[in-house]
């Protein structure tokens, strides 16, 4: 399969929980501009694998890559990388909405302020057009300066989308951004995602299928560690190559 | 017996010794109060707060001298043990929640979170009182301070650990250093915990008596002079309250309601604040 325009690029990679392989020797593309989605049984390191490319586990000194991971042709696991610098341009949206303890408008102006030095009209400015964008401006225009916690499950998920968007980073990590929120608020986050692709390289962890099929341009599945199968979505969920893969995706397993 | 008419008279047996034993604590709790009440309102009056603490069998007097110096031990022991006990309690939730030093500090705290308050009078009195051979503000001022310490360390460790450690990585997601993080976020997200815990230290601290007895003692006078003995009203209660003259015997009774009466709105204040950041 072809990737022409590749962002991101795993080689020979591995990844390990003090002595638990979790990762085994992943090699894939992800191309610019497009929505990958990871999918596979709980525990079968999709998460994991998300959470390396923006170096999420530095914060914890048992876990450890080793291989390369490619950004633009740069290591990303290379100690020359300021982490700081990279999670800037590869944003994440967790799986519970994570608004902080402050008013919708300091939410996103947190991560604006972490890199650039704005004035009060830019930053203004810059928070409109990250609300905008996560589709929630026209809910909360006229109370920015109550607090996130104040919004409904769905609109502090799109908040933590908009303060990711803010920020303006290259990626987006989504990590099962929908499960905890209902079907309407799910719908309008799937649309999201669609539109925040003609700007941004969507990477998304999910446990809905469907939701992988409806929203993704290519698929990986993985199983216990090992990614089994990479394609174009439509190929993966109409015409997979392997018996692992069809075996999930039509429910016999998983 | 069947089985469910067992477990209904296990349950109503459970419930019963429950409520006895809530009804046991609640009746001297109440009596106290009612006693302090009944005691301490009939000394209540203009004078308490105007005039000094009198000599034995005067017509008037007040604790004005003990009230203002209670007042300002208390305001700097909070001031001096609060932001040591914050930053130490953010050290052992944010950095060393696994390292030894950590585990050491959090056991070494514990210790003196149960240190009986009069060793640690004590202790001021051997390193300071004795040293510089006078009782003073100042040295009741560190002990009460490291009476504050513990209590500050272990609530400021035990609201950040409360707070999800996914609210952190979505802060450092964001490419936020640690600092940040602490201070922007998870702090932010503990505040009215941290601040309750702040709260009931000082609730503590205002009537503690062994501790000042050894070191800022008391003082029949007004001083503001930090480097003197100062009146303050534990002690005053407790010398007042051991005389034989009723005058002396009243006031004690008074500043028992005083100090009864600002722990009861200091723990209210506690509480309304905790309610306020719940419904945040």
């Amino acid at each position: 399969m072809l990737i022409n325009d590749a962002q991101i690029e795993f080689k020979d990679f591995n990844f390990y929980y003090g002595k638990f392989h979790a990762l085994k020797n992943i090699n894939f593309k992800m191309a610019r501009h497009k929505c990958t989605a990871f999918i596979g049984p709980s525990g079968c390191g999709k998460s994991t694998l998300l959470r390396t490319i923006n170096r999420m586990y530095d914060l914890y000194p048992e876990q450890r890559a080793d291989g390369q991971l490619l950004f633009d042709g740069r290591n990303l696991l290379g100690s020359d990388i300021d982490v700081s610098v990279l999670r800037a341009k590869i944003g994440m949206v967790f799986q519970k909405p994570t608004p902080f303890p402050m008013s919708i408008y300091d939410n996103i102006a947190f991560g604006v302020k972490l890199h650039e030095k704005l004035s009060s009209k830019d930053m203004d400015q810059r928070v409109e057009w990250a609300l905008r964008k996560a589709a929630l401006w026209e809910e909360v225009k006229d109370k920015l300066h109550q607090s996130g916690m104040s919004l409904s499950g769905g609109q502090q998920q799109r908040l933590c989308i908009a303060r990711g968007i803010a920020v303006k980073p290259e990626v987006i990590l989504l990590d099962e951004p929908t499960s905890a929120l209902d079907p309407i608020s799910t719908a309008r986050i799937e649309e999201l995602i669609d539109e925040l692709k003609a700007e941004f390289t969507i990477v998304i962890v999910t446990h809905n299928m469907q939701q992988a099929a409806r929203i993704s341009d290519y698929t990986a599945y993985m199983y216990l560690g090992e990614m089994i199968e990479f394609g174009i979505t439509d190929e993966l969920f109409v015409k997979p190559k392997k018996k692992e893969t069809e075996d999930y995706i039509t429910g016999r397993f998983g | 017996m069947n089985l469910l008419a067992r477990r209904k008279l296990v349950n109503k047996f459970a419930l019963t010794l429950s409520l006895s034993a809530m009804v046991f604590g609640l009746f001297w709790l109440a009596w106290i109060l009612w006693t302090v009440f009944e005691l301490g309102l009939s000394g209540l009056s203009l004078a308490l707060f105007t005039e000094m603490t009198p000599p034995p069998g005067a017509e008037n007097g007040g604790l004005l001298n003990a009230i203002v110096g209670s007042l300002i031990l208390v305001v700097l022991a909070t001031f001096v043990g609060t932001p040591i006990g914050i930053l130490t309690g953010v050290y052992l939730a944010e950095y060393g929640r696994h390292h030894w030093l950590g585990q050491t500090t959090r056991f070494i705290n514990d210790l003196l979170l149960s240190a009986p308050s009069i060793v640690i009078g004590l202790f001021v009195y051997a390193v300071v009182v004795a040293q510089t051979g006078k009782f003073s503000a100042w040295s009741g001022v560190l002990a009460l301070a490291l009476i504050v310490l513990p209590v500050v360390v272990r609530t400021t460790e035990n609201m950040l650990q409360l707070i999800p450690n996914t609210l952190r990585e979505a802060a450092f997601a964001l490419g936020a250093p640690k600092s940040v993080v602490i201070s922007k976020v998870t702090l932010r997200a503990a505040r009215a915990g941290v601040l309750t815990g702040v709260l009931l230290a000082v609730a503590r601290i205002a009537g503690e008596t062994a501790p000042l007895l050894f070191t800022a003692l008391s003082n029949q006078f007004w001083t503001l002079n930090l480097n003197e003995p100062m009146a303050n009203l534990p002690v005053t209660i407790f010398k007042f309250a051991m005389s034989p003259f009723t005058n002396w015997q009243d006031l004690a009774w008074a500043g028992v309601f005083l100090i009864t009466m600002g722990v009861l709105v200091l723990n209210i204040i506690a509480r309304v604040f905790l309610r306020a950041e719940k419904i945040n």
